[in-house]
């Protein structure tokens, strides 16, 4: 009996799952289908989700259109970019954190995490006084710093989780070995928290190639990346969903080729240490 | 040179004192134990020795030198740890040659040391293995082993063979020994294991609530136990302790006595077989004798006696301990 419930449990949740699934996918899904119609069956109603006269030619008009490789670097520089600076600042924050924690240390953990809760646009104003004034506006190396700072607290929480996972008499022991605190991060730290730091990356990657808020706000054309890209289409005079979708889907195919490819090492990264 | 000496050395965490003040020397060469029950801070000793927890006062010297503000890293010991601490994502040969590899020494020679230790520790074959390939016995030689290349003034060993099964744990502990006595290096090992303390120690330090209780040579912890507390603690099975009347007949508040120190067959104590051991080359007995309470004993193989039988016991009164009201030997 007990086997007969537990297939019908394990059923049950695989269509839940699937449902799930499915939901989230569909929007994107229907993004690349209408990528793929021409604008007047793109915005037929009722809608329709499959067309007679699949087309090419929204592709070939946003690349005709626009310089989309600028755009695709600029993307690659501030992703990866914001991803490697605040890895830098976060791995000796986690590390001083997880290790030689003070009194304070998780009210400090809180307080970086309830700045994520803050809405952007509360700070919209000052930020884009202080890139103007700096001379950042518009330039890559601002908004790197910009998502840096954005996604520093999610980057320090979650390898601040991982660090906790390793012992800390390993550490130790690389100390009596006479490993100074550098060494003692570059050789034994950061190599056994490998995994974690490749799913922190892999995920701070994500979140800042699809950040637009600030993206958005901060560029105007040099350093614009490919959220900015699918803002241009969405014109004044009118949406072109076709092309929007195309655009859209040209911008987030390297990302979600990049996730595909990683996400054994995602779901590892983020589920590491539940179960030990 | 080996040479390290603790004067009033404190350790406190908050309001607790977990080292109220600790003065110790520990000579160049010398095997010293640290024993006592769980929590009395032998641990904690060891960790400041080592400078992985700072002192709350007082100073540690290595050879003369004041290295009580010393990282880890410049007080040229060594330690190994109970959960052998190696590095799990490097080989045995790098995990070994990782101490030279930080001294700055070149490829060749942490190459030649790695040998050499490997050698000493029969790990040559496993070189190029990585810790989770290995027993449990070969990742704690390999942890001695990164211990022994860098040739530090002392070994700090924390509970070593704790995690071992009890086979290995005789081997590991002769060993132990044996290297102490090629290297004649200071080696400080941290134990609650009195056997381990009593084989190895050149010199026994009991430890009781971060107090030391007593040093000295295992015999003359086992035969002039200062307290009560290393009466109690040092030797197995543990002593027999007496209050009352009996004692009081000896001039004493209390008085010890050895189970081996006492034998079956016609004596003044008679009392009821209530458990007895048979292990062949050895007997003990838990004899209820009226009064005086339970008594252990240890005889030889030969003591047939079984629970419920009714036995006469002989303590050898010139091996008996006595102490006073506040648990101190009456010499």
């Amino acid at each position: 009996m007990a086997r007969a419930i537990s297939t019908q449990r394990k059923f049950i949740t695989t269509i839940a799952a699937w449902g799930v699934a499915l939901t989230i996918f569909f929007p994107v899904f229907w993004m690349i289908l209408t990528s793929f119609k021409t604008e007047s069956s793109a915005v037929a109603s009722p809608p329709e989700l499959f067309t007679a006269t699949w087309t090419l030619e929204n592709y070939a008009e946003v690349w005709a259109r626009s310089d989309y490789p600028r755009f695709f670097w600029n993307s690659v520089v501030i992703s990866i970019g914001s991803t490697l600076l605040g890895l830098a600042i976060a791995i000796p924050a986690a590390w001083s954190m997880a290790f030689v924690p003070g009194k304070r240390t998780k009210d400090l953990l809180m307080w970086m995490l309830s700045t994520k809760m803050m809405p952007a646009v509360a700070v919209l104003i000052p930020l884009y006084l202080l890139f103007q004034r700096l001379g950042l506006f518009d330039t890559k190396i601002g908004l790197v710093l910009a998502l840096m700072l954005m996604n520093l607290p999610i980057i320090v929480w979650m390898l601040y989780t991982y660090f906790k996972e390793i012992p800390g008499e390993i550490l130790e022991a690389a100390r009596m070995d006479g490993a100074g605190l550098w060494s003692e991060i570059r050789y034994v730290l950061t190599p056994m928290a490998v995994p974690g730091i490749a799913s922190t990356m892999l995920l701070n990657i994500i979140l800042a190639w699809n950040e637009a808020f600030w993206t958005i706000t901060l560029t105007t054309t040099k350093a614009a990346p490919l959220s900015a890209f699918i803002a241009s289409f969405s014109a004044p005079q009118g949406l072109f969903y076709a092309k929007l979708s195309a655009a859209s889907a040209m911008a987030i195919m390297p990302i979600l080729i990049i996730g595909w490819f990683s996400q054994k090492q995602l779901v590892r990264g983020l589920t590491f240490g539940a179960v030990k | 040179m080996g040479q390290i000496s603790l004067k009033q050395v404190r350790k406190s965490f908050g309001d607790v004192h977990v080292i109220p003040g600790v003065d110790l020397d520990i000579n160049d060469g010398e095997f010293v134990v640290f024993v006592g029950p769980s929590g009395c801070g032998k641990s904690t000793l060891l960790r400041l020795i080592a400078g992985l927890e700072d002192t709350s006062g007082g100073i540690i010297a290595i050879d003369g030198k004041d290295a009580t503000y010393l990282p880890p890293a410049k007080r040229g010991l060594a330690m190994v740890f109970q959960s052998y601490a190696l590095y799990p994502h490097m080989t045995v040969r790098k995990n070994i040659s990782f101490p030279l590899k930080m001294a700055g020494l070149s490829e060749a020679e942490q190459a030649k040391k790695v040998e050499a230790a490997a050698k000493v520790l029969n790990l040559s074959s496993y070189l190029d293995r990585r810790p989770g390939q290995l027993s449990g016995g070969q990742r704690q030689r390999v942890a001695i082993g990164r211990a022994i290349v860098r040739e530090p003034a002392a070994f700090l060993f924390d509970e070593p063979l704790s995690n071992l099964d009890a086979a290995l744990r005789v081997v590991m502990r002769q060993e132990i020994s044996e290297l102490h006595q090629t290297l004649k290096t200071t080696m400080i090992y941290v134990t609650h294991d009195q056997v381990e303390a009593m084989t190895m120690a050149d010199k026994i330090v009991v430890l009781n609530a971060g107090n030391i209780e007593q040093v000295g040579s295992p015999l003359d912890l086992y035969h002039h136990p200062r307290n009560l507390f290393v009466a109690g603690f040092i030797g197995s099975p543990k002593m027999n302790l007496i209050d009352g009347a009996e004692a009081a007949k000896h001039d004493a508040h209390t008085i010890g006595i050895r189970p081996e120190h006492i034998t079956v067959g016609a004596g003044p104590w008679t009392g009821k077989v209530a458990l007895s051991e048979h292990l062949g080359s050895d007997t003990f007995l838990k004899v209820e004798v009226p009064v005086l309470g339970t008594m252990t004993v240890r005889g030889s193989g030969d003591v047939m006696a079984r629970a419920g039988d009714t036995i006469s016991l002989s303590p050898d009164l010139s091996k008996l301990h006595r102490f006073d009201t506040n648990g101190m030997a009456i010499a």
